[in-house]
């Protein structure tokens, strides 16, 4: 098991070093003068040049490179042009509110989309399995930024139950002490259940973005995967022994269907941490994707090399989470027959 | 069983019959339907069987004889889109069709089991074998739950599985084919039924584990005094293990009788030409086709040839005591054997692995193929046939060794550049699987055409024509050259396959397995067909398979392989009537053959 | 966004159908053959199964009707509209939806049906463009590795590879932000980040067919290699890369849409839907729904017909379906 984790990590290295190239390539071999780029549209010749020298742009690419990835190294993400802090700071800062979001968001659709998967494969043509069928194929095609603003107007327009979508907490509120960064987890252990009904409040409509969001792609492959293996040969097998319905679909049928939804989960993180940037903008959420897009705005371009730089740091994390969890559900991946 | 006199026949009780316990399992006047995107579809049709305790009855039929959707209907484990329509089927007089779904739920597994074909597939790849025989137990309160593992190893031990206790923890995917269904038998017999089901246990095993494995069942049957019902299309299975056979033909039962009555005197149509198109020792190839079977009569053949007298294979003809066509010498094949977990393993690996770096699919093996002449290579799975028959195709390379083609020596030629000569055209292949061998956007006259179009040097109209007289010359009708494969037969697909690889006229033909995916009574009228296109075009074949039947019946030499060497050759009749080696023995002593006494 | 996620099997789409349990062990023997049917190839065939698949689904049907007139609005819709797209009207500002302007208008008094027609040719101008590149790159690349392995399978796996380590919009965010904020970059920044995908299906689909028995034939017959892979694999991987083509257009227009919805590729005063949902969405809030809400409802209902499509697309060429 060790071993299987230890080869894992090591694959991962390789998709690391691919990441780190690719965003050196990205921001420093830009077309046009790249110092230019991260002076900004303001900066004079001199700041221009000013820049160059700092961030070594003036040397052959080579020599670039190892600077690069020795900044890496020292944590060093450059500096924003528009706030004047280090941008690995704005994003240490900003990260929490990210990631709760996100997280929560794919707890709303996991829990819904998966109980909806299997209900849909085992009552074939009911109501449930047309209507799992409508929302993979309808929600695959709406458009993230867009069911979040219909949210926003049902919601909070027209119904007026959801509050503003002005940030993570109304301003009547003070965020509470910094253990995690979550304001969930945060307040509950200040004991601050105020806070906690607020951030909750605040969380709701983009949680429930991104939650229809992923809903749509995890509905759908549950379903196509509990209905193959409901038709394979070894399901039959239980039914034919005389297995009670209720082991057959959750000892026998779930967990082996569970294997190509795991893989799934992957991609499904791909879009999610796309669209956490579009959410997030609609909501005027402030995590890292607002900041990478307010840094766009401004031509601002060392945070938005942060920002891919992170998001794909995060991402290689999770993959590597993922396929440690498919290692522990299939032994034939754990046992190198 | 009742009286042994009587029978049953046409599906008619007779008068007089007499038994002395109402049946185990009395199946009356079933019919099931499945309702399929177009309409209604019935599989089975006024179906009778009976099984007394104690009994094994036998169902025999080809694809689409609805003997699987039969006991799916007993068991009640029908697909959502089947349903009994008419009928009764009574388990110890209880009424199957009427029973709750609880009701049947506690009869599967408790007192009706069934194990399936294709057995790794059957047990939950991620779950343990111990634990799947805990769960079917468990559901059947056979044990109290401290004693549930004793009794799931205590199963593992009957049905013959070395060191219990560690393979429980096992996982289908470490076991081979043989231990696995040793497993399904032992989940079957976990709860110690009255009647288990076998549902073409043995189709895909080798020969030899075949045997084993029936051995095990009947053993283990008898012992329990356990009746079964053994659902199979070889004739010669069902004769050697059943005490009763029921054939059935497109979904009805023909015929109904104990096994000596329909091997001795077939009452039916349909069962005479089942027996006679199943291969066995004592007939020729000609013995396998019926008078007046006109929709596949082969066209070339004015008259039969006389029946051979016993023991004697297929007369040898057009043997030419020149040059031998083929000569192999010394082949070898290795393969670089997989390293578990890729190059960073060596770096994790705490003791080196101990089994050496290559292995030799093929080590070092000698024959000749004359002109005119048929070979038979035989073997079980993973002996090296496969490997070798593709190497003197020329489409993977030798590791070592010499092939020689009329002199020349093709072995020394690369697989890739070989597509291009013009040698290529006189060796060619006809394959097992006549569904993947034909490419399923090209129409069958496409098909045929591709060796004409690259080799030939015909064109246009010319190709045309010569497809017809191809298709013409393997007794495809002419009609179904415009179709795809997925609108033909099994047998059609398969005379497709034979007439592309006859296009050019070639000196030696490999045939690998080409018959194993058919039907019997098809397969009677395409080894006829092979033998006479052999005949008529002087070719030679090399004859692939692990059915010594078939090779009997078709091939003058045999070269019997395993584990990538040859364990003797010669020809057919010595070898197969009086073997030297021991392997060669056992392999024939495997194969089913009825004994009445 | 609607990529079909990936699956042990690749040419499995969304929905498996129940099939009877009751398999032949063996294919059919002769019995029964089929009834004699009219000559299988030629265009009248194709047009043939064409009218009989739409007309025996539906939806399917529904989807092509939706598709033609998506490509109509696309060509003529600049010449059809009753108002100029970019010509504003302060007075009429902000108007709800009324007759004389069906979708209302926005903040600058421009009519919002207007808009969306228009904005109709370039969104698909993008889909069209990012699908054709990305079949060409990675459709073809894909299939080279998978049928030729070695060499080629390991570099296109290092290039997917790469690619795939990053969440796929922050991806094409950094490119086009890098490359410059046009329309032609927003189109590679969709092809380049969609390659991964095309490649690694064409791949596996190719590897399928490597080692299968026609393949094998077909060299038998005399074909050469490249023959082999673009006569006889290409024509049967098709089907399924024609599904991906059409769900991938899908995915294009959501991409460019999102990407212009933060402000990449698209101006203003440029009609395309995503920057239109972003100049809209302010006015979410205080009530004025309709300026976000009509290009992005076009914005769904194009999507979601390029997903219905791509089914229809599949049974058309795939002969199996053929009877």
């Amino acid at each position: 098991m060790l071993r299987m984790l230890a080869k894992r990590m090591l694959i991962a290295v390789p998709s690391l070093v691919g990441v780190v190239i690719v965003t050196f390539l990205l921001t420093r071999a830009l077309p046009g003068d790249p110092a230019a780029y991260f002076a900004g549209p303001a900066a004079t010749k001199e700041a221009i040049e000013q820049i160059r020298v700092k961030l070594g742009l003036d040397k052959p690419l080579y020599l670039q490179f190892i600077h690069y990835v020795g900044d890496l190294a020292r944590g060093d993400l450059g500096n924003s042009l528009t706030t004047g802090q280090s941008v690995a700071h704005e994003i240490k800062t900003r990260l929490p509110a990210s990631a709760e979001l996100t997280l929560l968001g794919l707890i709303v659709s996991m829990a819904i989309a998966v109980p909806l998967g299997i209900l849909a494969a085992t009552r074939p043509n009911s109501l449930v399995d047309h209507l799992c069928r409508v929302i993979s194929t309808a929600g695959v095609s709406l458009p993230v930024f867009f069911t979040g603003l219909i949210l926003i107007y049902v919601f909070y327009y027209l119904l007026g139950w959801a509050p503003a979508p002005l940030g993570r907490l109304d301003v009547f509120f003070s965020p509470p002490p910094h253990v995690t960064g979550f304001y969930l987890i945060d307040s509950l252990i200040a004991g601050e259940g105020e806070v906690f009904t607020a951030s909750l409040k605040q969380l709701v409509l983009p949680a429930l973005t991104l939650g229809i969001f992923a809903l749509a792609p995890i509905a759908r492959m549950t379903r196509a995967s509990m209905l193959a293996v409901l038709a394979s040969d070894f399901v039959r097998t239980a039914r034919a022994s005389g297995l009670a319905p209720l082991t057959v679909v959750v000892t026998y049928a779930f967990r082996n269907a569970m294997l190509p939804v795991v893989t799934t989960l992957g991609m499904v993180f791909s879009f999610l941490l796309g669209a956490n940037v579009l959410v997030e903008k609609v909501f005027a959420w402030p995590g890292i994707g607002s900041f990478a897009v307010e840094a766009l705005i401004a031509s601002d371009f060392a945070p938005l090399q942060g920002f891919v730089l992170t998001m794909a740091v995060m991402y290689v994390a999770l993959n590597l989470l993922i396929d440690v969890l498919y290692g522990v559900i299939d032994p034939r991946v754990r046992i190198e027959a | 069983m009742g009286c042994a006199t009587s029978s049953i026949r046409n599906g008619e009780p007779e008068f007089g019959v007499v038994s002395e316990t109402v049946p185990l399992l009395e199946v009356a006047d079933l019919t099931v339907e499945f309702s399929t995107r177009r309409g209604v579809v019935r599989a089975v049709e006024h179906v009778d069987v009976r099984v007394a305790k104690g009994e094994t009855v036998g169902i025999v039929g080809e694809s689409g004889s609805g003997k699987s959707v039969t006991s799916y209907a007993v068991m009640r484990i029908l697909d959502r889109a089947g349903r009994i329509a008419q009928g009764a089927v009574r388990f110890t007089g209880l009424d199957v069709r009427a029973a709750s779904e609880n009701e049947m739920r506690d009869l599967r597994g408790r007192e009706m089991s069934m194990i399936f074909q294709n057995p790794r597939a059957a047990l939950n790849p991620i779950r343990k074998i111990g634990r799947q025989i805990e769960d079917v137990l468990e559901q059947h309160s056979q044990a109290d739950s401290a004693a549930l593992t004793d009794r799931a190893i205590e199963m593992l031990d009957q049905v013959r599985i070395a060191r219990p206790r560690e393979r429980y923890h096992a996982y289908p995917f470490e076991l081979s084919g043989g231990m696995c269904q040793r497993v399904v038998i032992a989940l079957a017999l976990a709860c110690r039924p009255q009647l288990l089901i076998a549902d073409e246990p043995t189709t895909g095993l080798d020969v030899t584990t075949q045997k084993t494995v029936m051995d095990l069942i009947v053993e283990l049957t008898r012992q329990r005094g356990m009746s079964t019902i053994l659902i199979t299309h070889d004739l010669g299975l069902a004769a050697t293990y059943c005490d009763r056979v029921v054939v059935m033909e497109k979904g009805r039962v023909v015929e109904s009788a104990p096994s000596r009555d329909i091997f001795t005197a077939p009452a039916h149509p349909y069962t005479r030409k089942l027996m006679r198109a199943t291969p066995r020792p004592g007939v020729s190839l000609g013995d396998l086709l019926l008078e007046d079977e006109l929709e596949l009569r082969i066209p070339q053949r004015q008259t039969r040839s006389a029946p051979c007298p016993q023991g004697e294979s297929a007369a040898p003809s057009h043997i030419n005591d020149g040059a031998p066509l083929l000569v192999v010498e010394k082949l070898v094949k290795e393969y670089a054997r997989k390293r578990t977990g890729g190059p960073l393993a060596k770096i994790f690996a705490r003791q080196p692995t101990p089994e050496p770096d290559t292995f030799r699919a093929v080590d070092g093996i000698s024959f000749t193929v004359a002109r005119g002449e048929s070979v038979g290579l035989v073997g079980e799975s993973g002996c090296g046939k496969s490997t070798t028959s593709t190497m003197v195709m020329r489409l993977i390379d030798k590791s070592d060794g010499v092939i020689m083609f009329d002199g020349e020596d093709i072995g020394a030629i690369p697989a890739k550049s070989f597509a291009k000569l013009p040698l290529r055209k006189r060796i060619q292949m006809v394959f097992q699987d006549p569904t993947d061998s034909l490419n399923p956007r090209f129409t069958a006259a496409r098909a045929i055409a591709d060796p004409i179009l690259r080799l030939g040097g015909t064109r246009g109209r010319d190709v045309r024509a010569r497809c017809e007289a191809l298709a013409r010359q393997v007794g495809l009708p002419l009609d179904l050259l415009d179709r795809f494969p997925h609108q033909l037969s099994g047998g059609q697909k398969a005379r497709v396959g034979i007439a592309r690889a006859i296009a050019l006229n070639p000196d030696l033909v490999v045939l690998d397995e080409p018959t194993a995916a058919l039907d019997v009574s098809v397969q009677a009228v395409v080894l006829n067909l092979l033998q006479e296109l052999k005949e008529t075009l002087g070719m030679s074949y090399l004859f692939v398979s692990h059915d010594l039947n078939v090779v009997r019946l078709l091939c003058d030499r045999v070269i019997v392989m395993r584990a990538g060497r040859i364990v003797e050759q010669g020809p057919t009749a010595q070898i197969l009537v009086s073997p030297q080696a021991q392997y060669t023995r056992d392999l024939l002593a495997a194969v089913p053959h009825p004994t009445f006494a | 966004m609607n990529k079909a996620a990936s699956f042990p099997n690749p040419s499995q789409q969304g929905g498996a159908e129940q099939t009877v349990a009751v398999a032949p062990l063996r294919p059919a023997s002769a019995g029964g053959a089929p009834a004699l049917a009219p000559r299988n190839t030629g265009f009248s065939a194709t047009l043939r199964h064409a009218r009989y698949i739409l007309g025996e689904n539906a939806v399917t049907g529904f989807a092509f009707a939706l598709f033609l007139v998506i490509v109509l609005a696309a060509l003529l819709g600049p010449y059809l509209v009753p108002y100029d797209p970019l010509a504003s009207d302060t007075a009429a500002a902000l108007k709800a939806p009324s007759v004389a302007h069906w979708f209302g208008t926005d903040q600058l008094g421009r009519d919002v049906f207007s808009r969306v027609v228009v904005a109709t040719r370039l969104d698909f101008f993008i889909a069209v463009a990012s699908v054709a590149l990305v079949f060409l790159m990675g459709g073809l690349a894909g299939v080279a590795a998978g049928f030729f392995g070695g060499w080629t399978d390991r570099i296109v796996g290092r290039i997917a590879d790469t690619i795939m380590a990053f969440p796929l919009f922050v991806l094409a965010m950094g490119i086009v932000a890098a490359l410059g904020n046009t329309v032609e970059n927003v189109v590679l920044a969709t092809a380049i980040v969609n390659f991964p995908l095309y490649a690694r299906i064409a791949r596996a689909e190719a590897n399928i067919r490597r080692e299968a028995g026609f393949v094998l034939a077909a060299r038998l017959s005399g074909n050469g290699e490249m023959r082999i892979l673009l006569a006889q694999v290409l024509p049967n991987i098709m089907p399924i890369m024609v599904v991906q083509m059409s769900l991938t257009m899908g995915y294009a227009i959501l991409n460019a849409a999102g990407l212009s919805f933060i402000g990449l590729g698209v101006r203003p005063p440029t009609a395309e839907w995503g920057i239109m949902v972003a100049e809209g969405a302010a006015f979410m809030v205080s009530g004025e729904w309709w300026i976000a809400f009509f290009p992005g409802a076009a914005l769904m209902v194009a999507v979601f017909c390029f997903n219905l499509l791509g089914d229809g697309l599949r049974d058309i060429v795939d002969p199996q379906r053929r009877t």
